[in-house]
């Protein structure tokens, strides 16, 4: 046979085993195989029991995010050989609770994201037959880097600050909140200032900033809970000068 | 393992998170807030298919533009297999649907001025396609499920795999479900179900489409007793990376890129598609009909001038000439999917591609507000045939489709919802059966050997084989017999994974399941149209036969497990069928959609 | 649907999953520059502090005259005092040079509808510094 590279894999039935462990398999090396290749050749001719998520093998559905030799990483946008010849460790998302080998639990997040809001609130609703709200590229352009997040759950992985507090909102809730609140059709920002001011919302982030450095699609959530904790501040101030200013 | 059997109750059950199913469940709540509405899919709804969608979706909003015309190109593109009526309420309410979603947050792509942009797209005569950069599906499966989380009615059962439907008094009122998480395998009763659980390009062995595509939702009304249509045409996109199947668009070629066969030898000039010119020229060579580059690939590999990879056969796709600079202003998109997803520089290497499966005009038959023929089931999206998109779907009409079907199916089922209530008691004996099957056959089963990944890989090859890009009366009857081989040794898998937590196995064995058919149904349109049209291109009936087949074909599932295909007229409106010409000056041939 | 609650219980109960949870290590920091950096900068605001603290007892010294602050100098030349000022340098020097990295991150500011790259305002940062701590410098030493 042709080449081959070590994968070792965290395996962990909830039925039988009381904590994880590693189990090493060879799989072919190829040039254009990504690690999520190597899971599914396991899945398809090793070992049909491995679980793992995923879909699109395009980065873009966000599902088989998973640590990669400690760092986590879309294993379906990650080669093989950017590690052969040695061993490659894949073990779930750090920080979430363990499902099962490499699945994490991350309803969490799905909560935490309903919490911001992430849809248009507005005080007047336009009529389809009004056609659309006019926004110009520019417009576009103030939120559009923090609507490409795809909830893979990288940025959680990376952030030490919910790895600590799982009460954290984090980095792609706090960002996607900021995707609306900038968006020349929304009006909600007041709304979601109530959630995000809190002591989990943006003031536990103590800017580590790696978040940003792990996010595959470039949204740059550091920067989106920077952002924010300016307009929070500002908007703490304004209050504090005008009290009776309209809240 | 105690019987213990637990069940939800809902109005409206819809099955899939898909652009279909999230527009269907939002259109439910607006219908009638009273309704519980719940939404079940196998993966977290931002992770389905409708994600992967780049190009755009077509919507007549411009000045010089009508409906009229988005009606045409969609009808003889689609080689006048759909029914127009459909056709002409889906252009009307596609420019609605899609403002809709302009006002809940779609990033759509503006004109400086502030109003939406369109673009031009393959097939579509005037500029009409609506997009969000090149992540149009994408946007709009997040502003869609983004949008839904503010709906406190709808009740979500995310990673949920639905195995049956429960049928009684001919009438659809409840589903089997697995929770991936727990194992437990439960009931949801519902008074109306939809189902939006996408296409089935994983029946073939190379597609664009996601590991999720399996055909789910088509075999569960199949073997409720709901009919197929239309099954036969399944769309080709004619350069796709091998294995990944994933797209390299149609622009790598119009900015000049070429074609060539092992040989390093332009090979469409052997086709009828022209000779090679120094600059690109639309409609010749590269810039062919898109279904005629396919077909010329097969012609190729038949000839043994293709290049044989460690995945089959493939043609080179050669950009080299283009230059860096070229590449990364123009195509950096294509360079960016080559260099991190296939680990290619197509700067400086060959660009190895195939024609692969990108999606399925047929579907679960249904009427113009998507309610199929078996009382209580509805259906949406790509798994329906609505059928607005014939015998070969337009490039950027399955986004629209989505929204404008998803919409109307959730106002149908909301109104037969409230009219209907209680499932009988027959439901829950049925359901208990089928969570005694699923452990019997699957979970608890003893002896056999068969592994899911051999069978599967037989079925793509065999399918591939018999109802590929041409097909012949002979080779699909071989492909028959083969899938009535690999159905019995179907029944002999073996699992290596008999826990019930997240047991990603068992769920792998019920879509091989589902799979398996979704290809017979394939297969068996297939053999019975005896004509070629649009993407059904059969060499032994090489010509259009209105006579017999300006017709849908329904393939039903007889008790024993057989099946039987019937014929259902076209409903024509205003546009008679005309001829469709390769080349110019008629655009109709290069309909053949796109993304 | 949210699942069940995770089962603290280290028994497996048929339809319940029993997640299996990591403790964040103690030394998490210690295994990436990265982290260390990010600790390394929570840890200078004290350093930051103390700097504050040594310019108050400076000024305030100052305004009880000369003596005073002869004395507050002979302290201050304590080898020891020199060590940590020098530390405290360093880390103050550190936390300035962060903050100013990571200042176009918070500050989007946008020229003729085109957002200015992150360089140019964090250069703007750094140019200003320049200039007040030289125009100090020349007040002080004049
Ligand atoms: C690469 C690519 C590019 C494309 N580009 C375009 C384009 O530019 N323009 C255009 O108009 N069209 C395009 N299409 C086609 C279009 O994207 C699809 O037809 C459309 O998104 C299908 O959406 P859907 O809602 O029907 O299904 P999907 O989005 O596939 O959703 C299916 C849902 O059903 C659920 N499901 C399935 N089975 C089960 C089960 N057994 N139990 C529970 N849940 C289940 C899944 O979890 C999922 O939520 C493209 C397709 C591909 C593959
Ligand atoms: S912000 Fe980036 S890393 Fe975080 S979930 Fe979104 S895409 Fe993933
Ligand atoms: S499989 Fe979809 S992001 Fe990797």
């Amino acid at each position: 046979m042709a080449e081959t590279i070590q994968l070792e894999v965290t395996r962990y039935s909830p039925e039988h085993d009381a904590a994880p462990t590693f189990q090493r398999f060879e799989v072919p090396y190829r040039k254009d195989w990504v690690v999520l290749d190597a899971l599914n050749y396991i899945k398809d001719k090793l070992d049909g029991s491995l679980s793992y998520r995923w879909s699109c093998r395009m980065g873009i559905c966000g599902s088989c995010g998973m640590m990669v030799n400690g760092e986590p990483k879309l294993t379906c946008a990650t080669f093989l050989s950017f590690y052969a010849p040695d061993a490659v460790r894949v073990e779930p998302l750090r920080y979430f609770p363990v499902v099962r080998d490499l699945v994490v639990e991350m309803t969490d997040f799905m909560v935490k994201l309903q919490k911001v809001k992430p849809w248009i609130i507005r005080k007047e609703e336009k009529s389809i037959a009004d056609g659309e709200y006019l926004q110009t590229p520019q417009q576009l352009d103030v939120y559009k880097q923090f609507s490409m997040c795809i909830n893979c759950m990288l940025c959680y992985a990376a952030c030490p600050v919910y790895g600590l507090d799982p009460l954290f909102t984090g980095p792609a809730a706090i960002a996607l909140a900021q995707r609306y609140n900038i968006d020349s059709r929304d009006q909600g920002a007041k709304e979601r200032m109530d959630i995000l001011s809190q002591h989990e919302g943006i003031w536990a982030c103590t800017f580590v900033g790696e978040c940003t450095e792990v996010c595959p699609k470039h949204v740059d959530p550091a920067g989106a809970i920077q952002q924010y904790k300016l307009t929070a501040a500002k908007e703490w101030f304004k209050s504090l000068l005008m009290p009776w200013g309209a809240k | 393992m105690s019987d213990r059997f637990e069940t939800h109750q809902h109005d409206v059950l819809i099955v899939g998170g898909g652009g279909a199913g999230l527009r269907a469940a939002i259109a439910v709540c607006e219908a009638n807030p009273k309704l519980s509405v719940a939404v079940i899919s196998k993966v977290y709804p931002m992770r389905s298919h409708t994600v992967s969608a780049e190009g755009g979706a077509a919507g007549v909003i411009k000045p010089g533009d009508s409906l009229d015309e988005h009606a045409y190109d969609t009808i003889s593109g689609g080689d006048w297999l759909c029914d127009q009526d459909a056709v002409e309420a889906f252009v009307k309410e596609a420019p609605e649907e899609l403002l809709r979603l302009e006002h809940w947050g779609c990033p759509w792509s503006r004109e400086p001025d502030g109003h939406i942009a369109v673009r031009a797209f393959g097939g579509m005569k005037k500029m009409r396609t609506w997009f969000a950069a090149d992540k149009t599906g994408f946007h709009m499966l997040h502003t869609l499920f983004q949008t839904s989380l503010k709906y406190d009615t709808v009740i979500r059962y995310d990673e949920w795999f639905v195995t049956k439907l429960l049928v009684d008094d001919g009438r659809v009122q409840g589903a089997v479900a697995i929770e991936l998480m727990s194992g437990k395998i439960q009931a949801i009763t519902a008074n109306a179900i939809i189902l939006c659980t996408g296409g089935c390009g994983r029946v073939f062995p190379f597609t664009t489409n996601a590991n999720i595509k399996n055909g789910d939702g088509m075999a569960l009304a199949y073997r409720a007793g709901a009919p197929l249509k239309d099954m036969e045409f399944v769309q080709y996109h004619p350069t796709g990376l091998p294995f990944t199947g994933i797209l390299i668009t149609e622009a790598a070629r119009s900015e000049g890129g070429y074609m060539l066969n092992k040989d390093g030898y332009r090979y469409l000039q052997d086709y009828n598609l022209g000779k090679p010119q120094p600059k690109p020229v639309l409609r010749s060579m590269e810039l062919g009909p898109r279904d005629r580059l396919s077909q010329a690939f097969v012609m190729e590999m038949e000839k043994g001038r293709t290049i044989k990879g460690p995945y089959g056969d493939v043609v080179h796709l050669d950009l080299r000439h283009l230059g860096e600079k070229l590449i990364s202003t123009k195509l950096p998109f294509v360079r960016e999917l080559c260099l991190k997803y296939q680990n290619i520089d197509p700067i400086k290497e060959l660009i190895p591609v195939r024609p692969v499966v990108h999606y399925m005009m047929g579907g679960v038959h249904t009427d113009i507000n998507g309610a199929t023929p078996l009382p209580g089931l509805y259906a949406a999206g790509e798994v329906a045939c609505v059928s607005i998109n014939g015998a070969n779907r337009l490039g950027s009409n399955s986004l629209p489709e989505l929204l404008v079907f998803g919409a109307r199916v959730g106002r149908a089922a909301a109104e037969f919802a409230s009219k209907h209530t209680t499932p009988s008691a027959a439901i829950l004996a049925q359901a208990m059966d089928e969570s005694r099957r699923l452990r019997k056959q699957l979970l608890e089963k003893t002896g056999g050997g068969e592994r899911i990944a051999t069978i599967r890989d037989e079925m793509q090859k065999a399918i591939e084989n018999g109802a590929g890009i041409y097909r012949t009366g002979t080779s699909l009857v071989e492909t028959v017999t083969k899938l009535r081989e690999l159905q019995q040794r179907y029944r002999n898998t073996v699992l290596d994974d008999r826990g019930l937590t997240f047991n990603t196995e068992l769920i792998a064995a019920m879509e091989l399941g589902f799979m398996l058919d979704a290809a017979e149904a394939i297969v068996q349109c297939a053999l019975h149209r005896t004509e070629s049209r649009g993407a059904h291109q059969r060499t032994d009936f090489p010509k259009r036969d209105d006579e017999k087949f300006l017709a849908h074909s329904l393939v039903y599932r007889n008790a024993d497990g057989s099946s039987r295909v019937e014929y259902l007229p076209v409903k024509i409106t205003r546009w008679p069928p005309g001829e469709r010409v390769y080349g110019e000056p008629s655009q109709t041939k290069d309909a053949q959609a796109g993304r | 649907m949210t699942p069940h609650e995770a089962k603290g219980a280290t028994q497996y109960t048929t339809y319940h999953p029993r997640w299996y949870r990591t403790r964040v290590s103690t030394y998490w920091w210690l295994g990436k520059w990265y982290y260390l950096k990010f600790v390394l900068r929570e840890l200078s605001s004290i350093f930051v502090a103390y700097f504050v603290v040594i310019t108050l007892l400076q000024i305030h010294s100052l305004s009880r005259g000369p003596e005073a602050y002869a004395r507050f100098e002979e302290r201050m030349r304590n080898p020891l005092m020199i060590a940590l000022d020098a530390i405290t340098f360093l880390f103050v020097l550190f936390h300035t040079i962060t903050w100013f990295n990571l200042a176009p991150r918070a500050m989007v500011v946008r020229l003729g509808g085109k957002r200015v790259s992150e360089i140019l305002i964090a250069g703007s940062n750094y140019v200003a510094w320049l200039v007040i701590s030289a125009s100090v410098a020349w007040f002080i030493l004049r």
